[in-house]
């Protein structure tokens, strides 16, 4: 494993990445590597969850691995599965050699399939192992992740039990559909990723439109934490404003034209009841009030 | 730098340091912050980091550390400066969002305050001892289908607002208990019988196939599982309906021992999630978590208001196509009628079911005429009696029908 970076360098290289980070964030991946636990994410959709993960992968120069949870996620989608389609061929195409060399055969790695989480403890260098909206997962499922996560090591019963070669960074996100179980919590370290400041979106405009004029960023950026304070029904995230952003781009000031801006308020509102419930003038105050 | 923590069996932090720390853990615990062992030894692997110690990245450490939910996520700052500003007077640093409201009273709560004349609520509740027990069991029998012994018979059909004696309040609690956590089993038990076959299961059938010489004759087949009930309930909890609550407490905590997925809430002038508390597996200490949170009530009751916030905050979350949402209240809403209605409307436009039990409906010569009953009225899918146990147990096919 290479030598944990401090607090610092991390904010520095995500910066580099394109991530903006607030500075508790790196401080809490710094701790993550030092105390070598997984970190939980917990907050809004949108916030930018998953994002983190990416860019952790990028500065550490490895690979992510993403697990995806669903309700009914069980080991054999998360773990291993045998490949028994090809297991059957192999069984028939052998047919009258001795049994047990047979079953060595179909038992070995050739016919093993590696999910997210067997792939995750058998790299040469440690991943980033990504597991994406865990309150999704059976509580089943969140036992023995926990299991998995305190020793690093999977049985499997035909073949034995594998050790990790590298322990990965662990990340977990949670929308909190679900409350999560206390034992996973405090397996966990925790960081709530909320919507970001104004200054800080207006930072991640600039990083990811180049083109985009610095006023009109920390325009936007106003406007957002403005809207979001508004009672809708959806609110909108980093990857809404960033739309939002882009199709503006190249206008000075927001209330050059009030037409583009109502027209693009498709990537922020987008259900009915909200594009209702913003009527014009409630726009043109908002905007008139983040000038 | 130092290396990972499993290579830091001695920790260097002076001593000073280190009986600080330890005074800071506790007041987390006085706080409710689960803090084990494990959190201790990686604080002291914290304060001994060069970068993470410093002042200005040791707050936001120790929180990442300790704080493990949002609400903790939110009150850790304001106990942290509490604590190492104030340590020199040696005063107790508690603080929680309720005890600020001010204004509350706990009496009809069983909770830690809670004395045992008071209402009738035993301030302890001794552990039930085998034979209770079996009296119990055989209670909610006779709540559901057929009759008990005499005195299980009589609670099961005395209205909660009657029930006096200590004992037997607590015999009734159990039972609403009880009630809750059977719900769950029968429920499953129809999910799985109704269970057959469509895909083929390749493991299972290839296990299978060993008996035959590796001949794949057995098919296993297995079919998605059906997606399990979610029930969310919201308890108000006004001076009108002290004398249910207590009762409701506890069904709220079987329901939420027996389901996988349920929510709780309770509402008076605001609505305050209680998913958490009730949680807790000894029902007395729940019934302690959910008295602190509760605390703060006496007003009217705002039910449009607090039904507002659900839907705002808490709907996306907690609602799915397959959530009932059970609302328990005797529809006294000093809020204006519209806004209930409006928002019953929201409420069933996303749930599956809306059930509203009324506790006063089983009095007789009771008529929905509360102006707040009337405007709720047109969008509950069931409108039922629960003024006792034998009301409750009658709800059970009304949830397997979902």
């Amino acid at each position: 494993m290479t030598a944990p970076l401090d607090r610092e360098a991390i904010a520095e290289r995500l910066a580099a990445t394109g991530y903006v980070p607030d500075r508790d964030l790196a401080t809490a991946l710094a701790l993550m590597q030092r105390l070598g636990r997984p970190l939980l994410l917990e907050g809004e959709a949108g916030v930018g969850k998953t994002e983190i993960a990416k860019a952790l992968a990028e500065i550490h120069g490895t690979r992510l691995i993403r697990l995806q949870c669903w309700e009914g996620l069980d080991r054999a989608a998360a773990l291993y599965e045998w490949n028994y389609q090809r297991q059957l061929l192999a069984i028939k195409a052998r047919e009258g050699h001795d049994a047990k060399v047979v079953e060595a055969e179909i038992f070995s790695e050739a016919y093993l399939l590696e999910r997210p989480l067997l792939a995750a403890i058998r790299q040469e260098t440690a991943p980033v192992l990504l597991i994406d909206e865990i309150d999704r997962a059976d509580e089943e499922f969140e036992a023995f992740l926990l299991e998995l996560l305190s020793d690093f090591q999977v049985t499997i019963p035909e073949l034995g039990t594998i050790t990790a070669t590298s322990v990965p960074h662990v990340i977990l996100t949670s929308n909190a559909t679900r409350e999560l179980s206390d034992a996973l919590r405090r397996r966990c370290l925790y960081h709530y990723v909320d919507y970001p400041a104004p200054d800080r979106e207006a930072r991640i405009l600039l990083a990811r439109l180049p083109a985009i004029d610095t006023a009109l960023a920390t325009q936007i950026a106003r406007f957002l934490a403005k809207l979001r304070k508004e009672d809708l029904a959806k609110v909108p995230g980093v990857a809404e404003s960033l739309d939002f952003a882009a199709s503006l781009v190249g206008l000075a000031d927001l209330r050059e034209d009030p037409d583009a801006v109502r027209d693009a308020l498709i990537a922020l509102l987008k259900t009915r009841e909200d594009r209702a419930r913003l009527a014009p003038q409630v726009i043109a105050r908002l905007v008139e009030a983040s000038a | 730098m130092r290396p990972a923590p499993a290579a830091m069996p001695e920790i260097d932090v002076p001593a000073a340091i280190r009986g600080r720390l330890a005074g800071f853990v506790r007041s987390l615990r006085m706080n409710g912050f689960p803090v084990g062992l494990a959190e201790s030894r990686d604080a002291l692997a914290i304060l001994a980091e060069a970068d993470l110690a410093r002042p200005a990245a040791l707050m936001p450490s120790l929180r990442t550390l300790f704080a493990s939910r949002p609400s903790d996520w939110e009150r850790f700052p304001e106990i942290y400066a509490a604590y190492w500003r104030a340590r020199r007077t040696g005063m107790r640093v508690t603080t929680s969002g309720a005890s600020r409201t001010g204004g509350l009273d706990i009496r009809s709560w069983p909770g830690p305050q809670a004395k045992p004349a008071i209402e009738g609520v035993p301030d302890r509740v001794t552990r039930t001892d085998e034979a209770e027990d079996h009296a119990a069991e055989s209670g909610d029998e006779a709540g559901s289908r057929r009759a008990g012994g005499s005195r299980v018979e009589s609670l099961a059909h005395t209205d909660f607002r009657h029930l006096t004696d200590p004992a037997e309040i607590e015999a009734a609690h159990a039972l609403a208990e009880r009630l809750a956590r059977r719900m769950r089993t029968r429920l499953v038990r129809r999910e799985r019988i109704a269970r057959r076959g469509r895909r083929i299961d390749l493991r299972r059938t290839l296990a299978r196939a060993v008996e035959h010489g590796g001949e794949p004759i057995d098919l296993v087949r297995r079919r998605p599982r059906a997606k399990p009930l979610k029930l969310v309930i919201l308890l108000d909890a006004s001076g009108s309906m002290s004398v249910y609550s207590a009762t409701f407490v506890r069904f709220m905590h079987g329901v939420l021992a027996g389901f996988a997925r349920a929510d709780a809430f309770v509402f008076h002038t605001r609505l305050i999630q209680v998913s958490q508390a009730l949680r807790e597996r000894d029902p007395v200490r729940a019934a302690e978590r959910f008295a602190l949170l509760a605390q703060g009530f006496g007003g009217g009751t705002r039910i449009g208001a607090a039904l507002e916030t659900f839907n705002r905050a808490y709907a996306s979350r907690t609602l799915t196509s397959r959530t009932a949402v059970m609302i328990v209240s005797d529809g006294y809403d000093t809020g204006e009628p519209e806004v209930l209605a409006r928002e019953m409307a929201r409420l069933r436009r996303r749930a599956r079911r809306v059930i509203w039990l009324n506790p006063m409906l089983g009095w007789r010569d009771y008529a929905p005429a509360a102006r707040g009953m009337r405007a709720a009225l047109p969008h509950v899918d069931l409108f039922a009696p629960a003024h006792d146990l034998a009301s409750l147990a009658a709800l059970e096919p009304e949830l397997a029908r979902l």
